[in-house]
């Protein structure tokens, strides 16, 4: 009997344990009702937020930005997968929420959501990511162009002047905007160029140990590269455990240039010290943008712009400073 | 005559032993890697990066990164074994088991400077909270009778978020690189520190199978409960135990998964590799629904698992198909094993050896 009780006892803390931590996810429910004082109420939706270094930035921005000293009253959703994030938005459309923040797990899907958003009175707002919908479905959009973080990688690689580039190209969760842009630019490039060639191309799905065995492979293979384009920083960290394990120099002035994107602060740091040459930004700060945009729209017009763009750098390892790292890093 | 029937008797036992699939798997694998590179079976020596002479080639690649899989194959083959039902929790219980580990070595700081307790330490803390996390499992499905796939549903779905709030969703990175020895190499060893870490797990394994009842009794419960217990055997305690190594071998998986890398991103650490190692569990030919077991037809079919990746890898196959090619080999063992096909075998099986004997 006592054993039976302990039992009872222990899976009853774990439950609550799990309910303790489920709590974040669940707030989308509860956090109903305030309207009444005052308050914008926001309905956010945005990737899990352990994802990546990004998204940790970018969803630590987001809550120190929508709080109730701010005028707000938000509630979070999280989730990698579209279909759970599109319930999360009927969840919200049917909570009456003033704005809807949006970053889409999938371009696809979103039409009809958005439309009873819109015939609900609620005001769209994308962020980070842009969608396939009709531009008239949603009041803004504040992206990264991953397309141009592409271009400039891909123009800084070509301005290092190498006779043959063979590229091991490592890319992220196929389909993602961040993936199509940053895949585009080097696929346009290696088919314009004669000197460019791609050793091997292959999705490690932002996962570092996956990206590991992708170059052990090509390394085992014999066959010989002299770049890494890794699509973030963390694949391109298992990339270059691979190369450490078989003996390959990489950094500035060593025998494989390392390229990664997203600066997280560990990864400029690798830069600093030259055993990286490259880091693509793609700035997870939009907060502050959004928030302008919904007090232009509270205070009765339009925004400016549909889409704004957000500023973005790419940083060369012979050229950081210890600044950057400080300011840049997420 | 006499002969044949040696033969046949031969052919018969060979077939009908366990590690007669994965074997095969094995020899198939090697053989279509045979015929289109042998050089994949070269092994080099090379200096790697830190200045020690190490071996490479697509062979030790397989038997380092199958190191996790085969480790983790021998506690979800227990845990098989004994309840009817599989662990799928094993990836997101990684996370959190190096988590917890991160937390410890770090300090809770994010970028440490150095260690702030020795690895053994961490390791050990680790090893308590994947065996809290087995008992947390055990328990669900020993006392409360739950289903194990819907008890370690449960972890399943919020290991991952329980790894990140340990860590205060940072992602610390370990500063001394001494820790990488455990999923590298150790200066003066050319062979991966993974494999020796994998052998010490199989040989204890083997011992604790050899000088205790645990196999015995293990497949006493799985078989029958209600007759074990009547035979002085606690099965709610049996079944508890094997959820409980299985949460040890996911800390020493964790162990070397946070060392490969000197950290761990808590959403994709381990990914599906709960799959995998249950894929082991029935490529070693161990029934799915439990009782009777063999670990080693299991390790076998972990390392078989890691061949085929690799092979796909060096194929160049995209590897967001893999888990089709997993898929397919999964069908494969399931149409084999299902009761009608096996009947229908064995029938045809003896019209031949009847033709045979009236010729």
């Amino acid at each position: 009997m006592k054993r039976k009780l302990l039992a009872l006892l222990m899976a009853a803390t774990m439950v609550f344990g799990l309910a303790a931590c489920g709590s974040k996810a669940a707030k989308g429910t509860d956090a109903s009702g305030g309207a009444s004082d005052g308050l914008i109420k926001v309905g956010i939706i945005n990737n899990d937020p352990n994802e990546s270094g990004y998204r940790t930035a970018n969803v630590a921005d987001l809550k120190a930005m929508f709080t109730k000293e701010n005028g707000y009253d938000a509630s979070f959703a999280y989730s990698l997968k579209n279909d759970e994030q599109i319930q999360a938005a009927q969840q919200f459309i049917a909570d009456d929420v003033d704005y809807l923040l949006l970053s889409a797990a999938d371009t696809a899907g979103w039409d009809s959501v958005l439309k009873d958003a819109q015939a609900a009175g609620i005001h769209v707002i994308l962020f980070d990511r842009t969608i396939d919908a009709d531009d008239s479905l949603y009041d803004a959009s504040i992206v990264s162009d991953m397309a141009a973080e592409g271009e400039t990688a891909v123009d800084w690689l070509a301005g290092q002047g190498l006779d043959s580039y063979k590229v091991i190209h490592i890319q992220g969760v196929m389909g993602s905007a961040a993936q199509q842009g940053r895949s585009g630019a080097l696929d346009t490039k290696v088919a314009a160029e004669s000197n460019w060639e791609i050793v091997t191309q292959q999705t490690a799905e932002w996962n570092a140990e996956k990206a590991q065995q992708i170059v052990q492979s090509v390394i085992d293979s014999g066959k010989e590269f002299n770049v890494i384009y890794a699509e973030n920083d963390d694949m391109a960290k298992g990339a270059v455990a691979a190369l450490d394990a078989a003996g390959i120099s990489h950094g500035v002035g060593k025998d494989v240039i390392v390229m990664g994107f997203d600066c997280n602060k560990w990864a400029l740091e690798e830069l600093l010290a030259q055993n990286w040459n490259y880091d693509g930004q793609c700035n997870p700060f939009q907060a502050s943008y959004i928030d302008e945009i919904i007090k232009t729209i509270e205070g009765g017009s339009a925004p400016a712009e549909k889409v704004v763009i957000m500023e973005e750098k790419g940083f060369d390892a012979t050229t950081i400073t210890k600044e950057d790292v400080e300011k840049y890093g997420i | 005559m006499s002969k044949t029937k040696q033969n046949d008797s031969f052919l018969r036992r060979l077939i009908s032993n366990q590690m007669f699939i994965p074997l095969l798997a094995l020899v198939l694998l090697a053989i279509i890697n045979l015929i289109n590179d042998p050089s994949f079976f070269k092994i080099s020596v090379q200096l790697n990066n830190a200045g020690n002479a190490v071996l490479s080639g697509y062979l030790i690649t397989i038997l380092d990164y199958g190191s996790e899989l085969a480790i983790l194959a021998i506690g979800m083959t227990l845990v098989t074994a004994a309840s009817g039902g599989q662990d799928i929790s094993v990836g997101a219980t990684i996370a959190i088991a190096g988590s917890a580990m991160l937390h410890v070595l770090c300090g809770g700081v994010a970028r440490p400077t150095e260690l702030a307790t020795p690895v053994f330490v961490a390791f050990l803390v680790a090893c308590l909270v994947g065996m809290a996390c087995g008992l947390f499992n055990g328990l669900l499905v020993a006392i409360f009778k739950i289903q194990p796939m819907i008890a370690t549903l449960i972890l399943f779905t919020a290991g991952r978020s329980i790894a990140a709030w340990i860590n205060n969703n940072e992602l610390p990175i370990v500063p001394d690189p001494k820790f990488a020895y455990f999923g590298g190499f150790i200066p003066g060893i050319p062979i991966p520190t993974t494999v020796f870490i994998a052998a010490a797990c199989i040989i204890i394994m083997a011992l604790v199978l050899k000088f205790t009842n645990l196999g015995l009794y293990t497949q006493a419960v799985g078989i029958n409960e209600k007759s074990s217990r009547l035979n002085g055997i606690n099965p709610t305690f049996i079944k508890i135990l094997a959820f409980i190594i299985l949460g040890l071998c996911v800390a020493v998986a964790a162990l070397i998964k946070v060392s490969r890398l000197s950290t761990i991103n808590y959403s994709v650490i381990a990914k599906d590799i709960e799959m995998d190692a249950i894929l082991a569990v029935a490529l070693g030919g161990n029934s799915l629904s439990g009782g009777k077991f063999n670990i080693w037809a299991s390790i076998l079919g972990a390392y078989v698992i890691q061949f085929l990746t690799t092979t796909l890898y060096k194929f160049e196959v995209s590897s967001d198909a893999l888990a089709a090619y997993k898929a397919i080999v999964v069908i494969i063992l399931v149409v084999f094993s299902a009761p009608t096909v096996r009947d229908y075998m064995g029938r045809l099986g003896k019209q031949l050896r009847a033709k045979k004997e009236v010729a």
